[in-house]
């Protein structure tokens, strides 16, 4: 059994064609009975997110349903193969399996280590599980997949930085404050990313809000969103002592805050930390106030350096992730590939194994008296015979790369012993050693 | 290898174990690692009790009369400390610096001559075992604030400058390290106050002076009235921070000057020699 993947990602294909592509959650059921009913499909899931249009499915013949995918894709949405080949990628057998593994380890993402992916995959799942368009081999291939996105979750620092500018804000905040519980926020104007922050630091646990804008019903009205106190423009200066953290985003030509309120303002404060975010261009805040030992002003590059910092630290731990699916990739398709012959392979052996028993009973009863130990003998040397005309045709089975080759040979063992083959079942012991 | 000298080794050993988790911890972000590290510090700290035990018995009297025995009993005190502090604020980064410092010390000590000599009579007096305690625990934690402090000025380097190195995640926040700072000194100072006043009263009994200028007693006052200023600036000027982090760290400079660099360059009655019979 194979695992293919058909499909195309934010890397391989721009947003026009994969708005194009992507598959409707209300009909989904429908699409993967489609797929089931294709010739070389055996089980299937569609994952259809916002950054990728993906098809898994389990297969005897790769490259066949590779094609067949492809034009499945391209038929649902009425696009002609051509148009979608330059976007589609294909992969088969352990580039496949390492695909999918690096995708719901959120390896593939857009931005690395974000785990929503985890989430539709799972969700995808769901469906085809539901659908009852996912059997052995998907349910254990989603299942290892799962494991290993939480592997490299917790073995790697890989989601442990922020990459948004408004919770690199946040975490900087816990390094100057360590809780931010009975902590005291401003806001001084009203952007967007203004309070994108503060909704971040009230959810970690900031207790106080104050909102000022020149326009005072506008403060008003984004204080009482926060649960906040609105503070007049004209003397928010006043209130400066009270802020641990400050964010500014006034559209104002000139400084806002200067250095000397800073100072103050720390003076009255005695000197605990306070926190500056100035998100406003041009700068509210006066860099000299930066300098002010208990100041740790941030402007809005400041915080994109952050995040990128965190970025490229992100695809360093990406390394690592590589790694731990390497290594998920080979075990998974040692299971994988010993799952297609082993149950030829049990079946040859038993079948020979009852021929011997048949032919040892018979020479024993004719031959008539015979000691123990002459019995044994003879069954000794029956099994040696069996084992070494098995020895390596198992081993040539088993060392056959997935592809179309060991079905081939597969069904000519099956033909030539005349086997019939159970199909295989989830709780697979390991093959017999010779 | 005599028992007590095996048991010495065992510690060291054990300190030098616990530093591996802190640093692994530390390092490699292991929660873990932080725990290990304190129970292994625990069995060392309540072994290495057991060596001043086994030394008081050999010696007769309070075991702390060579290099090689106050060093030994500043990572005890250091250790010790650690333990208590780390109880209240969970601080296995802390872990990083006082145990290879504890580590380190217990070196030193081993690398001394270790002779248990007949102690001068002086020496005798109950008064000896409650002056060194109190002087070693306050040196204990003005070794924890000064490492509280180079971590503050790390941590708070970074947060200025905005370039982050791997420490800037290892590291608690600066208003952490700032308590814990805090926390030593205040500790740390009336220890060492009680350490001073101790040492007046032996004196006057076996000298019959209070005070008599020795070159330790004068170290020991200036770098007392260091931390004197240290304290006063934080409770009543508010000084925080950087500046605080900053002087812990020259003062620090001054108290191990006190106890090492006196012993070395000047005569008084504090040297190891003068402990000996005359």
């Amino acid at each position: 059994m194979n695992i293919i993947v058909v499909g195309l990602s934010h890397k391989t294909a721009p947003v026009e064609i994969r708005e194009k592509v992507a598959f409707e959650a209300d009909n989904l059921a429908e699409r993967l009975a489609q797929v089931l009913a294709l010739p070389s499909i055996s089980e299937a899931m569609i994952v259809s997110t916002c950054n990728r249009v993906e098809l898994y499915a389990a297969t005897m013949r790769p490259e066949q349903a590779c094609v067949e995918l492809q034009h499945f894709i391209a038929e649902c949405h009425g696009l002609t193969p051509v148009v979608l080949k330059e976007h589609l990628y294909s992969y088969a057998c352990q580039e496949a399996v390492r695909h999918v593994f690096r995708v719901t380890a959120s390896l593939d993402s857009m931005v690395v280590g974000e785990p929503q992916i985890l989430g539709q995959i799972k969700t995808a799942y769901g469906h085809a599980c539901d659908c009852k368009s996912a059997g052995l081999v998907l349910n254990r291939f989603m299942h290892k997949a799962f494991s290993v996105a939480k592997r490299v979750r917790t073995e790697t620092a890989i989601a442990s930085s922020a990459v948004s500018v408004s919770y690199a804000a946040v975490e900087l905040a816990r390094k100057i404050f360590d809780s931010l519980e009975n902590k005291t926020v401003m806001l001084v104007g009203a952007g967007e990313m203004c309070e994108l922050a503060a909704k971040h630091f009230v959810r970690y646990g900031v207790s106080k809000v104050l909102v000022t804008n020149r326009t005072y019903s506008r403060a008003e009205k984004l204080a009482e969103s926060f649960g906040g106190v609105a503070v007049n423009f004209e003397n928010f200066r006043e209130q400066l002592h009270r802020v641990d953290i400050l964010l500014s985003s006034t559209g104002s030509p000139d400084y806002v805050i200067s250095a000397a309120d800073l100072k103050s303002a720390c003076k009255m404060r005695r000197y605990q930390p306070m926190f500056l975010i100035d998100i406003a261009v041009p700068r509210d805040i006066d860099p000299a106030a930066g300098r002010i030992d208990s100041v740790y002003l941030y402007d809005v590059d400041d915080l994109q350096g952050v995040v990128q910092s965190n970025l490229k630290a992100r695809e360093k731990e990406a390394v690592k992730a590589d790694q731990i699916v390497s290594q998920e990739v080979i075990r998974f398709h040692e299971w994988l590939s010993n799952l297609t012959v082993r149950p030829t392979i049990v079946a040859l052996r038993k079948q020979l194994e009852e021929v011997r028993q048949k032919e040892l009973q018979r020479t024993l009863s004719s031959l008539g008296d015979l000691d123990a130990h002459e019995c044994k003998m003879l069954d000794a040397m029956t099994s040696a015979i069996v084992n070494k005309i098995l020895h390596h045709p198992t081993r040539l089975l088993k060392q056959l790369d997935c592809d179309d080759d060991k079905l081939r040979y597969l069904d000519a063992v099956q033909m030539l012993f005349d086997l019939s083959v159970q199909p295989p079942s989830d709780d697979l012991a390991e093959l017999p050693d010779e | 290898m005599e028992p007590v000298t095996l048991l010495f080794s065992l510690t060291t050993l054990l300190y030098l174990i616990a530093s591996l988790f802190y640093l692994t911890a530390m390092i490699g972000k292991r929660e873990g690692a932080g725990r290990l590290g304190r129970w292994v510090l625990l069995v060392g700290v309540v072994m290495h009790a057991g060596v001043f035990a086994v030394r008081h018995s050999m010696a007769s009297g309070t075991p702390v009369t060579s290099m090689h025995e106050s060093l030994s009993f500043f990572a005890w005190c250091l250790v010790l400390l650690f333990l208590l502090l780390d109880l209240r604020f969970r601080l296995s980064v802390m872990g990083a610096f006082a145990a290879p410092f504890a580590t380190g010390l217990m070196i030193f000590s081993a690398l001394s001559p270790d002779v248990i000599i007949p102690v001068n009579p002086v020496l005798r007096s109950w008064l000896f075992p409650v002056h060194i305690t109190f002087a070693f625990l306050g040196n204990a934690a003005f070794a924890l604030s000064f490492g509280a402090g180079v971590m503050y000025l790390i941590q708070d380097r970074m947060l200025k400058s905005k370039r982050f190195n791997g420490l800037y995640r290892m590291l608690p926040s600066i208003d952490v390290l700032d308590r814990v700072n805090y926390t030593c000194l205040s500790v740390g100072f009336p220890f060492m106050t009680l350490g001073i006043i101790s040492g007046a009263v032996w004196a006057n009994l076996a000298w019959g002076s209070y005070w008599s200028w020795d070159p330790k007693e004068t170290w020991a006052l200036i770098t007392w009235f260091l931390y004197a200023g240290l304290l006063h600036g934080r409770l009543t000027v508010g000084w925080r921070g950087r500046r605080a982090a900053f002087f812990s760290i020259v003062a620090f400079m001054f108290l191990i000057f006190t106890f090492l660099g006196v012993g070395l360059l000047f005569d008084g009655y504090h040297t190891f020699e003068a402990f000996s019979m005359p």
